[in-house]
């Protein structure tokens, strides 16, 4: 029973990156319906900068701050440069886009940063802490406590700013925003900001639970964030933390109690049943089809 | 029956020519190497076949993708399983002492076989999906396939297939490449194709008119996982080792990449995608590291200026040939997307 809940523990630190990935997914889907699959590669930004900030010396607090902005100014550059000129052709073209948006970023890596794996430096004391049966890192705790903060920020500012409002009026009718004022292309922009600060704190929590980082650690996270995504309910956020932490408890429940090389099967079998029995989602709208 | 529209552009009409050159050139070789003379090196000749191959993943893919229009992103696993197949087939039938000629189309066959069984399996329970939904089914479905593949003990898993025999040559590669192309091509002009193409225009319309939705999607679906499955043969028996690595993820996007920057639906731009796309990487390797950061940043400036692909929707035919002999003549598109 201790290990049971010995891995809901790691399941839990691990799914609030997950799901801190899965905001930026579903926040960007919700709004122009384009799977970002360069997210992952910010994602991967955020690591470094963090690495490169810690290297300098600087402290975490300040690292992970850099990490958030560096990937966000990255995050709004790709939306103009890229995805903006492709707002209104096929879904599929910007989905390629996307993927070679994603490509160069890691080619880009692999180029400037070497290919080969590098130790996150550790800035935290390893030594776990024993709560009753079970051990709890300071990473675990830190990584869980800053999504957290993070998830709670997020939720603030789409609820109470004025900003926030917009971008909720976005996701539900473009075109009506855009007849109310609303300036889309900013808004747009700060969307991607946001998602990319977010996915660039993951990166850097990762550095600090797993210290392992290279140029393409963020293409399998990616993709299953962004199933976490939509196995929460693409488009919801409350959908997206939901179903990063279920994504991480899975993963971590299936290498504890099955086998760690099942694991990314059955990751992604929970989200072919949750597709085929609930499509839109555990939390998402579920949208009629028109005739 | 297929109408050419006045939209050819300066980059089409450049580069059918050059891939009805290429087929001309791959047979010149094929002619002097039956004479006995060899003119190109293993290397080049590795590249002649890896196109084929990608041609058939990419006409194949691009009657799911482009001519059914559904959006699916697991290729790379039917191509896993007809690879996996053929030759672990070929492996335990390489003492019966049958001929090559036999031996080569069967195994290519059963796992072109096993992949279609898997595209039905698959197939039936997703394709309720709409869009981006069976894009991300197929892709999951396309990740488990390759996680078994890592975990079963028949495959090796992790430490992939050595020892397959290198049958595939410019020959068969070519023989194969033409036969599937032929046969997805005349499936299109079928009343299959149009059934298809009217579930892409539009599902509900296609389905009030008496169009088994359904059906057709499974079948297109099926198909393409055969064809997937077959080149999946070739390539393994090509390069005599093949791993779970090999069917990633970023595989089936390649694959989608050709498809889609031949133009969804236009078979014969699919045919002059595979090629470019193989060729491109090939061609840069001059520029070492820079190679695969200039092929992605084409990519994105290509989607960007030319986002329907390079045929758009069309068809190539001899009315483009014609005009790209007497250029000047009329038919001038716009100059848009050239290089």
């Amino acid at each position: 029973m201790s290990e049971f809940f010995q891995q809901i523990i790691n399941g839990l630190s691990l799914g609030s990156i997950y799901a801190l990935i899965a905001l930026g997914y579903t926040m960007v889907y919700g709004i122009i319906q384009l799977i970002n699959f360069a997210h992952g590669d910010i994602y991967m930004v955020g690591a470094f900068t963090g690495y490169f900030a810690i290297l300098s010396g600087l402290p975490f607090p300040v690292a992970l701050l850099l990490a958030m902005v560096c990937p966000a100014l990255l995050g709004m550059l790709i939306q103009r440069t890229a995805y903006k000129p492709l707002r209104y052709s096929p879904r599929i073209t910007a989905l390629i886009t996307a993927i070679g948006v994603s490509l160069l970023l890691e080619n880009l890596g692999i180029l400037v940063l070497r290919p080969d794996p590098r130790p996150f430096p550790q800035v935290f004391t390893n030594a776990p802490f024993h709560l009753g049966q079970v051990t709890v890192s300071i990473p675990q705790v830190l990584t869980f406590t800053v999504a957290l903060a993070l998830m709670v920020a997020l939720t603030l500012f789409i609820r109470y700013t004025k900003t926030g409002k917009a971008m909720r009026a976005l996701a539900q009718d473009l075109e009506a925003a855009q007849l109310m004022g609303v300036n889309v292309d900013r808004i747009i922009s700060v969307t991607f900001m946001i998602g990319s600060a977010l996915a660039g704190a993951a990166g850097v929590m990762m550095g600090v639970l797993i210290p392992r980082i290279e140029p393409l650690m963020g293409i399998m996270p990616g993709l299953k964030a962004f199933v976490a995504a939509v196995i929460g309910g693409i488009g919801s956020i409350p959908g997206a933390m939901l179903g990063g932490v279920l994504m991480g408890l899975v993963e971590t429940l299936a290498t504890g109690f099955i086998s760690s090389t099942w694991r990314d099967a059955i990751a992604f079998g929970l989200l072919i049943v949750i597709l085929l029995f609930k499509p839109s989602g555990i939390l998402g709208r579920n949208v009629r089809e028109k005739v | 029956m297929k109408t050419m529209k006045n939209d050819s552009s300066t980059l089409k009409n450049y580069l059918l020519p050059l891939g009805l050159g290429l087929l001309v050139l791959i047979n010149l070789f094929l002619a002097l190497e039956f004479l006995g003379i060899e003119i190109i090196d293993r290397y080049y000749k590795g590249i002649l076949i890896l196109m084929q191959i990608n041609i058939i993943l990419a006409v194949s893919l691009n009657l799911i993708n482009g001519v059914t229009g559904m959006l699916s992103l697991g290729h790379a696993g039917f191509m896993a399983v007809g690879a996996y197949t053929s030759s672990l087939l070929s492996i335990f039938l390489s003492n019966m002492n049958l001929p090559e000629v036999i031996l080569f189309p069967l195994v290519l066959c059963a796992g072109g076989l096993l992949a279609a069984v898997m595209g039905l399996a698959i197939g039936i329970p997703t394709l309720r999906l709409r869009g981006d939904y069976l894009a991300i089914a197929t892709l999951g479905f396309g990740e488990i396939i390759r996680v078994v593949l890592l975990n079963l003990d028949i495959t090796r898993g992790a430490r992939g297939l050595p020892g397959i025999p290198n049958y595939t040559n410019l020959w068969w590669a070519q023989f194969f490449m033409v036969l599937s192309v032929m046969i997805i091509w005349n499936i299109t002009a079928s009343n299959h194709g149009r059934a298809f193409v009217a579930i892409r225009e539009n599902e509900i319309a296609a389905e009030a008119m008496g169009v088994n939705t359904t059906y057709y999607k499974v079948s297109s679906f099926v198909i393409g996982a055969f064809f997937a499955g077959v080149a999946g043969g070739l390539f393994a028996h090509h390069l005599g080792f093949i791993s779970p690595k090999s069917f990633e993820f970023m595989k089936s996007v390649e694959i989608l990449l050709m498809v889609v920057l031949g133009g969804l639906g236009s078979l014969t731009g699919s045919v002059v995608a595979a090629i470019v796309l193989t060729g491109l990487p090939e061609f840069l390797r001059f520029l070492q590291s820079y190679r695969m950061v200039i092929y992605s940043l084409t990519l994105v400036l290509l989607m960007i200026y030319r986002p329907q692909g390079l045929f758009g929707r069309h068809e190539a035919n001899a009315d483009l040939l014609k005009a790209w002999f007497n250029k000047g003549h009329g038919r001038s598109g716009g100059g848009k997307g050239d290089e």
